[in-house]
């Protein structure tokens, strides 16, 4: 690939530009279907010790015995069939710490998605994982050199058990929800990340996942430890190809900052419209801390995906920054938990989201703060857009402070972009779609600029495309 | 090729409503032509109807930009064309600043897959805000949100500056302005006319006419122009109000035995 295609992949993430997908040749498959043999085969393949294949177990009993939450989330739930569902699929265990010695198929893939661009140009370190595991990944010497540690689940539980394990499943247990059990059970993938005391990674660390397979399950687990006083970036992207059939993604995220550390995780999720994305994703902040959820929700069928943050220390602080967009067909089901554990802990919750068409966006808010507890803080501001007059959007906010020693505020709009409004701009030039992007772009544009400046870019030409193809 | 806006036997409907009722007008490049009229005689029906506002029905007649026949275009098209109109209310666009509004209506008349040249822009653009008085802090702040009167104002006249069209229409700009700020505003209008240009200036008083001096004044009174005359037209119908026009066109009318 030349260097100016890749320049342009760099800056063309869009979900055509993911809609490609390679034959299949996978030497490691768990077959369709789940059961106690699918768990046995991944824990078998990826030779782990016995704690681990425990766990697995005992997390799919959990799954099996937990209902669909069907009674306050979305019926479209009931779509996914667990047994036609391909739980594991890998084409080798140990990822490369070279492009070169990528596969050239799945070499192809992310070069078509500009990942070995991006990491030349401003990351720290990349992981790029294809199906069930890393097939590239990479941090740079100098960071290597201070002991930060980033690697895949499995070789994190393998290799640095006393970093991971005491963290492993604590920040999210098992039966959180159906999905985290099923992540629990079967995953596969994902980052594991230790920061030293006082390392300060000035680059992000990305992660790229990508789905290649039909009817399959991606199910990474991340956890990310960043120790006192250290501070990171971490940075995830996804994309599939728009296959005819239902993919599932369900990942579980764990992050732990200790006293003083910060962490700043950003999402930007261009998953195809046939992806079920159910994520859970949570963080503890001791004394001190800042974590940092950015989401960005674009693509998938049904995203439900809540952010949260456990303030456990004195002075912790939470902040959630999400956008959705929910075009045609798609329902954006986020949010965020803020979690009061401790005294003068103050959460920030923005959350911006635009309906397209028929395209439905959710807000669900949780915050809670004690009666125990005095100087909190909260600021929670949820804001939709409407596009067209049969785009839908609900808001279900749930504050739950007790004591009268904290201050919360809550503040909620939905608005429209007005027929006047499009009328002004096409009279100036713009075109339909034009006009919709620079409304949509607009809208959102006071959260935008707190991204780093290359998913700025890249987030603001997804809004086009989204608005192009809306309007056809 | 005639080099005119030429509006012919125009007739409109708002909800079913005729309220153009077989208009004839013509700007010829180069010109400065005003249009004045009681309230309700129909003048932000033209300007919406030559912008191409999806409520208002063109029932007949044609208008026609320098030959090009502007009804059969989108609104985009017009405005590509060189069609602008300065609205009488500008819309607020929330979270949209100056500069990248302006910015996407000038990439949107380049060819596709060019780009605009972001530094000769911005200098261009503060010049242009300069000659208007408008702070260059402005650039930054979302379009029309929580701006003043004159400062919306200031600012259609602003994008009119920088997508220099061929044939540009004022709904009422005067309204809602100090004599300052219509200086500003007249001033700007002055500083772009041009052999290549016309204007078409809708308003209610003869003030902003002080400034803005018309070669030929219209008088449009219920769906039609009855009277067209020099700029002392406009003078006189300061002095005497609208009743002699009417008067006078309805005699005429009896006298041919409409």
């Amino acid at each position: 690939m030349s260097q100016d295609t890749a320049t342009a992949a760099a800056v063309n993430i869009d979900q055509d530009a993911g809609d490609f997908s390679f034959p299949e040749d996978y030497a490691y498959d768990a077959g369709t279907g789940l059961s106690e043999k699918t768990v046995e085969y991944i824990s078998g393949v990826k030779n782990e010790e016995k704690w681990i294949l425990d766990f697995r177990k005992k997390a799919l009993k959990i799954f099996e015995g937990k209902p669909l939450p069907t009674h306050w989330a979305s019926k479209d739930l009931e779509n996914i069939i667990f047994n036609d569902i391909r739980y594991y699929l890998a084409k080798g265990q140990q990822p490369s710490r070279s492009w070169d010695d990528v596969p050239d198929d799945v070499k192809e893939t992310f070069e078509r998605l500009g990942i070995p661009e991006k990491e030349r140009k401003f990351l720290a370190g990349v992981e790029a994982q294809f199906d069930s595991e890393a097939a590239y990944s990479n941090v740079k010497v100098e960071l290597e050199k201070e002991g930060v540690i980033f690697v895949n689940s499995t070789e994190g539980l393998r290799e640095h058990p006393e970093i991971f394990r005491k963290w492993f499943g604590k920040v999210i247990p098992t039966g959180d929800n159906k999905y985290s059990a099923l992540n629990s059970a079967v995953f596969s993938g994902g980052s594991f990340i230790y920061v030293p005391p006082g390392v300060k990674v000035k680059h992000p660390l990305q992660a790229y996942f990508r789905i290649n397979a039909e009817n399959f399950g991606q199910f990474e687990r991340t956890l990310i430890i960043v120790d006192e006083g250290a501070e990171v970036t971490y940075m995830e992207g996804c994309t599939a190809p728009k296959f005819e059939t239902a993919t599932l993604h369900s990942a579980v995220v764990e992050l732990v900052a200790m006293p003083h550390a910060k962490i700043q995780y950003i999402t930007v999720q261009n998953w195809s419209a046939n992806v079920f994305n159910l994520v859970t994703k949570r963080a503890l902040a001791f004394e001190n801390a800042e974590v940092r959820w950015i989401d960005c929700n674009i693509g998938s069928r049904l995203t439900m995906k809540y952010p949260g943050v456990v303030m456990k220390g004195r002075k912790a602080r939470g902040e959630v920054i999400s956008i959705a967009l929910a075009n045609d067909g798609q329902h954006q089901d986020t949010g965020a938990k803020m979690v009061h554990a401790a005294d003068e802990t103050t959460s920030n919750v923005i959350s911006k989201s635009i309906s397209v068409g028929t395209g439905r966006s959710t807000y669900r808010g949780m915050v809670h703060i004690p009666k125990h507890l005095k100087g909190c803080r909260n600021n929670t501001e949820c804001d939709a857009l409407l596009i067209n007059s049969n785009s839908r959007t609900d808001t279900y906010p749930a504050i739950t402070v007790k004591g009268n020693q904290h201050v919360t505020q809550h503040e909620a709009s939905v608005s429209q972009v007005s027929e006047e409004q499009i009328f002004y701009m096409k009279q100036r030039g713009l075109n339909e779609a034009e006009a919709m992007s620079l409304s949509v772009n607009g809208f959102v544009n006071d959260l935008v600029r707190e991204f780093p400046m290359e998913y700025s870019v890249e987030l603001k030409r997804l809004i086009d495309l989204e608005m192009e193809n809306s309007v056809g | 090729m005639s080099q005119v806006l030429s509006i012919s036997n125009l007739k409109a409907n708002v909800a079913g409503q005729e309220i153009l009722k077989g208009l004839n007008l013509e700007v010829p490049q180069g010109e400065v032509h005003a249009i004045m009229g009681p309230n309700g005689s129909g003048k932000s029906t033209l300007a919406k109807v030559m912008a191409g506002h999806e409520d208002y029905e063109v029932t007949a007649g044609g208008i026609t930009m320098n030959g090009e026949d502007l009804l059969a275009m989108e609104i985009d098209e017009r405005s590509r064309a060189g069609f602008f109109l300065a609205f009488q209310y500008p819309l607020e666009i929330p979270g949209v600043s100056i500069a990248n509004f302006i910015r996407a209506a000038r990439q949107a008349r380049l060819q596709k897959g060019d780009e605009l040249d972001a530094v000769a822009f911005y200098k261009e653009m503060y010049g242009k805000m300069d000659e208007l008085k408008i702070d260059r802090s402005f650039t930054g702040r979302a379009v029309n949100e929580g701006f003043s009167g004159g400062e919306k104002k200031r600012l259609e006249i602003l994008q009119m500056m920088m997508l220099e069209p061929k044939y540009a229409v004022l709904d009422e700009t005067d309204s809602g302005l100090d004599i300052d700020a219509l200086k500003i505003v007249a001033d700007g209008v002055n500083a772009m006319r041009s052999p290549e240009r016309g204007f078409l200036v809708i308003t209610h008083y003869q003030r902003l006419l002080d400034y803005i001096v018309p070669d030929v004044v219209h008088v449009l009174y219920k769906g039609e122009i009855i009277k067209t005359g020099g700029k002392e037209l406009a003078l006189e119908l300061e002095d005497k109000g609208y009743d002699w026009v009417i008067q006078e066109f309805a005699d005429q009318e009896v006298a041919v035995g409409v």
